[in-house]
């Protein structure tokens, strides 16, 4: 397999104070969205089609199909969410967005807001990011004053408002629909689709999600063209990707690559290998929720949406995470299961319910007391939850202990065997 | 109860959603930053203001882990336990912390100053282990960056 050629990083560059709109406007900043506005709003989804940009958020959707999905003729008004809830663990690469270059993002969701007639984008925020919320809120601010936002922008005719929006500590809340019941001001339970938010989204008006990550590609795709962009990277799954690596490693943090790089090379060359030259026993490759994959079958596995499907796991939030030789696993499963237990919004009782007897079982296994019973009973409430939800919770507390049962049921059964004398921390 | 600022505020927020429900989120937040946690009065304050039933406004606060129905601690400090901190050795600071403070996880300290609580993931895998002390983040904690935190705190 070739090696896919490095790129000069795109959405966070090497440019010194570029959250600033001086910095960002002379380096080109806000011209993909004056372009924009000189194009018919469907040429600029066209544009976004076939650039084939795919959603970064975790489930890769086609981005550009997403917005075809809006309704053109609507007495309704029609709304745009940008979803910077990011509470995956692992993942933390919309972050450095907000600090590094909010305004790509703005620009994006500006442009979004005029090739689908939207009026009002809101930027929903994890609560715990206040600080970043703010830097965003000043970046607004600046791109209000220089008459990018409001009315009548650049004397196109066109308006529109973004408002950003703090969120208050739930992970359910990065679940589109519970994102729009957080807005409305309700609890983050997720809603039953269809319909789906292009139809009935907030306030049952029209309404797109992105994630802010997906948004910030969009000024990209405006300025370079399609072509440009749909060449980048893997061609099912082109562009820029921000991978966070995690774990074990010795330089982690978030790099920009093209998409399809190998799982090896990022840790490797990105994030300067494993402490110790220790081998790497699994990794999680993009956020909690994706299957983990055994560390001594990484050969030939990239970042790009097929690869990981044919390896067995998903892009996800790209948001790497690496154990190393000595790790724990199940310490790290029963602490992963704890989270989707604790985030579950308890509406569906699979999920409710089977979150916690999924902490329950595998703290068995830690405590030393997990009967060889207790595997396959592990795979069987897993497997009831996986399917049976309103919304993707469910799935992804299932995939971590299913990949975990299926390819590491040698720890689980050793465990048994030979439990711990003392409470094993990873 | 809100001071003027937040009322102004509020008029403002108005303009931008579509009914005043939508605005739980954002008072809920400014009654938190007046006083610290938000009591049960507030809530029934909160539900008059929005003219919203107040099993609507405990809902909310309930459900969402960043808002205090009780009093807490003058410092706050969250320490990330989630999976890559916990591979960067989230349990020692966890442990350490407990012991410098007296306190465990999800306590508050007898003389107010300090609550310790467990937090999942906080999007700082990069910085693992971390903690956050109010919107600050603390990252690549060690026992001695600890000691150092809490010295400039106390």
């Amino acid at each position: 397999m070739n090696p896919v050629p490095a790129m000069e990083p795109v959405i966070l560059p090497n440019i010194k104070n570029l959250h600033l709109i001086d910095i960002y406007e002379a380096r080109g900043g806000y011209k993909a969205f004056r372009k924009a506005l000189g194009m018919k709003p469907e040429e600029v989804i066209e544009e976004v089609k076939k650039s084939n940009l795919r959603g970064r958020g975790g489930a890769c959707f086609p981005t550009g199909l997403k917005w075809s999905f809006m309704p053109k003729k609507t007495d309704k008004p029609k709304y745009l969410c940008v979803n910077g809830d990011e509470s995956e663990p692992g993942t933390f690469k919309d972050r450095q967005i907000f600090e590094f270059n909010p305004h790509l993002m703005i620009e994006g969701t500006l442009i979004a807001c005029y090739a689908m007639g939207i009026k009002t984008a809101y930027i929903y925020i994890r609560g715990e990011y206040g600080k970043w919320i703010r830097m965003v809120e000043k970046a607004v601010t600046d791109a209000r004053s220089r008459g990018y936002i409001g009315e009548n922008i650049l004397d196109s005719g066109f308006s529109t408002e973004v408002v950003v929006h703090k969120g208050a500590g739930a992970y359910i809340c990065g679940e589109e629909s519970a994102l729009m019941n957080s807005i409305e001001g309700d609890r983050g339970y997720p809603r039953v689709k269809p319909p789906f938010p292009a139809q009935y989204g907030l306030w049952g008006c029209p309404t797109t999600i992105n994630n802010v990550e997906t948004i910030s590609n969009v000024p990209l795709i405006i300025t370079n063209g399609w072509e440009w962009y749909s060449k980048i990277g893997a061609s099912k799954h082109p562009g820029p990707i921000l991978v966070g690596v995690s774990g074990h490693v010795n330089k982690p943090g978030v790099y920009e690559m093209p998409t399809g790089v190998s799982l090896l090379e990022i840790i490797y060359k990105y994030a300067g290998g494993v402490p110790g030259d220790k081998r790497i026993k699994a990794v999680i490759p993009g956020g909690s929720s994706t299957p983990i994959l055994r560390g001594d079958l990484l050969e030939g596995v990239c970042m790009d949406a097929d690869s990981m499907k044919t390896a067995g796991s998903a892009v996800g939030t790209a948001g790497l995470i690496v154990m190393d030789e000595d790790t724990d696993l199940i310490a790290i499963l029963a602490r992963i299961a704890k989270f989707y237990h604790h985030e579950s919004c308890g509406q569906c009782t699979p999920c409710r319910e089977g979150t916690g007897w999924l902490e329950k079982i595998l703290n068995r296994f830690v405590r030393g007391e997990g009967q060889k019973e207790d595997i396959d009973l592990l795979m069987d409430v897993a497997n009831n939850i996986e399917g049976n939800t309103i919304c993707a919770l469910g799935d992804a507390a299932a995939w971590p202990v299913q990949s975990m049962v299926r390819r590491f049921r040698d720890e689980f059964e050793r465990r048994v065997a030979s439990p711990p004398v003392e409470n094993l921390v990873a | 109860m809100l001071s003027p600022q937040n009322l102004q505020r509020i008029e403002e927020l108005k303009k931008h959603y579509r009914t005043s429900q939508a605005l739980v989120l954002p008072v809920l937040w400014m009654v938190q930053e007046q006083f610290g946690y938000i009591s049960k009065d507030a809530m029934k304050y909160v539900a008059d203001l929005l003219k919203l039933p107040y099993g609507h406004i405990l809902g909310v606060v309930t459900f969402y882990t960043m808002f205090h129905p009780h009093p807490i601690g003058k410092h706050h400090i969250e320490v990330c336990t989630n999976v890559s901190c916990m591979l960067r050795g989230s349990g020692t600071i966890v442990g350490y912390l407990e012991n410098k403070l007296g306190i465990r996880l999800g306590e508050t300290s007898k003389d107010g100053e300090w609550t310790l609580s467990e937090v999942e993931c906080m999007g700082a895998c990069g910085g693992a282990p971390m903690c956050a002390v109010g919107e600050e983040y603390h990252e690549h904690l060690t026992p001695e960056a600890v000691d150092r935190l809490l010295e400039r705190l106390s």
